[in-house]
């Protein structure tokens, strides 16, 4: 799922300065999941943006909502009208919502309240970690189902690099090797064969290289 | 002969060969390289020309390999992954060997985060081995990474690659190895050795497979100053195994420079004993006014003539 985490308050509170009445626009998909952009999240953010406002002598009118999902028309679409009583939208959805808000509402602008970070999965409650970067050329047939492009710092295909110790990551002792990972995994499939193949150098096409990416399902098109 | 690079000879004359280090500096300062490459004229076979070494912006190790030319002492131009592209790595590479460089080593890079602009942009466009293999491909198909053809004055060059024997996993850093040889690496330094018994185990393991006829193994030696470099490195430099013991000999040391010298003779001493090591590799950080005296005291001079 996409992992996001919310702006720092100064930041959105400099974004929407201008706006006496704004919609707080939430999203009932990843980012409730991931707990910045769900109704809870954008309770909190509301009073707190209430809170400074007031505190500054110029408040503000908020209007709360949180379509199932921001990214699609038919969640998006039952707040059209609501849209012309307010000045501005912020939005607490990942990137996409942001964007499909913009596009599909020419007329009004909607501000980003979240950093939409990653693809991750739930390593614990409340831990979020990266698992795909979207490279367009999936690789996990090899590497026993992990990533290194997602999780090595240096996206190599070769790796590990001189900087693996003990499992941990040179950039952070907080990430794990991949590679050490991956190795590991490999000697308990007995896989370690695919690790002997010297990999040829990736085109990155398929990832953000190329421009913007596309994808047409020929079989579903109206 | 690959390239015909003194380094190559040396090491292709089964003699043991030797290089040392030369940081450029973080300036455009052309004294400053020249400065440095009288600790090495002469006295080592070729000097590693580091590119913007831990991330830290730095002259080019191409330019500065083009200024240690000048000054008598063949360089080593070292090329990171981190910091080009296929495109720029192959442009650079054609001029390296326009002017004059017959050795290459290939490396990853230290991560951008390390150095002194965080925030760049880490392009890692290919691995080292895959850099290792285009170097390669350049050279003995005469072609580009795309295949098209070189048709003419291809860049020759004596490849080089590096191994830690010090990072995990263990097991698998000879792996690596052969797929760096596979890849075209004709020779190997290593990261510096101060746990002697684990740099060992790695060798039995290499000459076991064979690698040590494959490929051209220089060990890595830092002669250090204080005990406090020797913490310093052990804290904050990933996949470096420093015994304690090391640290107490240093810290309980009359006269640590001089000890210093001493502990790096005797690693040298040592590892010229080991099956499978032709050489080594100098990287006295800081310190390169004491190359000379080590590699007298070594036995290692003159350097032979080939």
């Amino acid at each position: 799922m996409i992992v996001a985490d919310r702006k720092p308050l100064d930041e959105i509170l400099e974004s929407i300065k201008d706006y006496k009445k704004i919609m707080l626009m939430a999203c009932g998909g990843c980012v409730t999941i991931c707990f910045s952009g769900g109704t809870k999240a954008a309770e909190l953010l509301a009073s707190q943006i209430k809170m400074a406002r007031e505190k500054d002598g110029d408040p503000i009118e908020i209007i709360e909502c949180t379509p199932e999902r921001q990214c699609e028309f038919e969640f998006i679409d039952v707040y059209k009208d609501k849209l012309k009583d307010v000045e501005a939208v912020l939005s607490i959805a990942c990137g996409v919502g942001v964007q499909t808000m913009n596009e599909h509402f020419e007329d009004s602008i909607t501000l980003p309240g979240l950093n939409t970070k990653f693809m991750g999965y739930p390593v614990e409650h409340a831990l979020w970690e990266e698992r795909c970067a979207g490279c367009g050329d999936c690789e996990l047939q090899w590497t026993g189902g992990i990533c290194p492009i997602a999780r090595c710092a240096k996206k190599l295909l070769n790796g590990p690099c001189g900087g693996s110790s003990n499992g941990v990551c040179e950039v952070d002792k907080d990430i794990s090797c991949v590679w050490q990972v991956i190795y590991d995994r490999l000697v308990k499939l007995d896989k370690l064969d695919n690790l002997t193949v010297v990999r040829e150098p990736k085109d990155w096409r398929t990832s953000t290289s190329a421009g913007q990416r596309k994808i047409k399902f020929e079989e579903a098109m109206l | 002969m690959k390239a015909g690079s003194t380094l190559e000879k040396v090491l292709t004359a089964g003699e043991f060969a030797v290089t040392a280090e030369l940081g450029p500096p973080a300036n455009a300062n052309a004294d400053a390289i020249k400065k440095k490459a009288k600790h090495c004229a002469g006295v080592v076979d070729a000097a590693n020309v580091t590119d913007n070494q831990t991330a830290v912006v730095r002259m080019s190790s191409i330019a500065a390999s083009a200024i240690a030319i000048q000054s008598g002492v063949e360089p080593v131009a070292q090329m990171v992954c981190r910091d080009r592209n296929r495109i720029a790595m192959q442009s650079d590479l054609l001029g390296a060997a326009a002017l004059g460089v017959k050795n290459i080593l290939c490396l990853a890079g230290d991560h951008q985060t390390f150095g002194n602009h965080p925030g760049a942009k880490g392009v890692y466009d290919l691995d080292s081995l895959q850099l290792v293999s285009m170097v390669k491909k350049m050279r003995d198909d005469k072609v580009f990474l795309n295949g098209e053809p070189i048709k003419e004055h291809e860049p020759k060059f004596f490849i080089g690659a590096v191994e830690n024997p010090f990072a995990d996993p263990f097991e698998f850093r000879v792996f690596r190895l052969a797929k760096k040889i596979t890849a075209g690496a004709d020779f190997i330094q290593t990261q510096c050795i101060f746990d002697m018994p684990r740099f060992e185990r790695w060798m039995k393991l290499v000459v076991d497979r064979g690698l040590h006829e494959k490929t051209y193994i220089m060990g890595g030696i830092t002669p250090v100053r204080s005990h406090r470099a020797l913490i310093y490195m052990k804290n904050n430099v990933a996949g470096m195994s420093i015994p304690d013991e090391l640290i107490t000999r240093m810290e309980g040391a009359k006269d640590p420079k001089e000890e210093g010298v001493k502990i790096a003779l005797e690693t040298i001493e040592q590892i010229r004993n080991i099956k499978g090591v032709s050489g080594l590799h100098l990287m006295p950080i800081g310190w390169e006014s004491i190359t000379e005296t080590i590699l007298e005291k070594a036995g290692l001079l003159p350097r032979p003539k080939v």
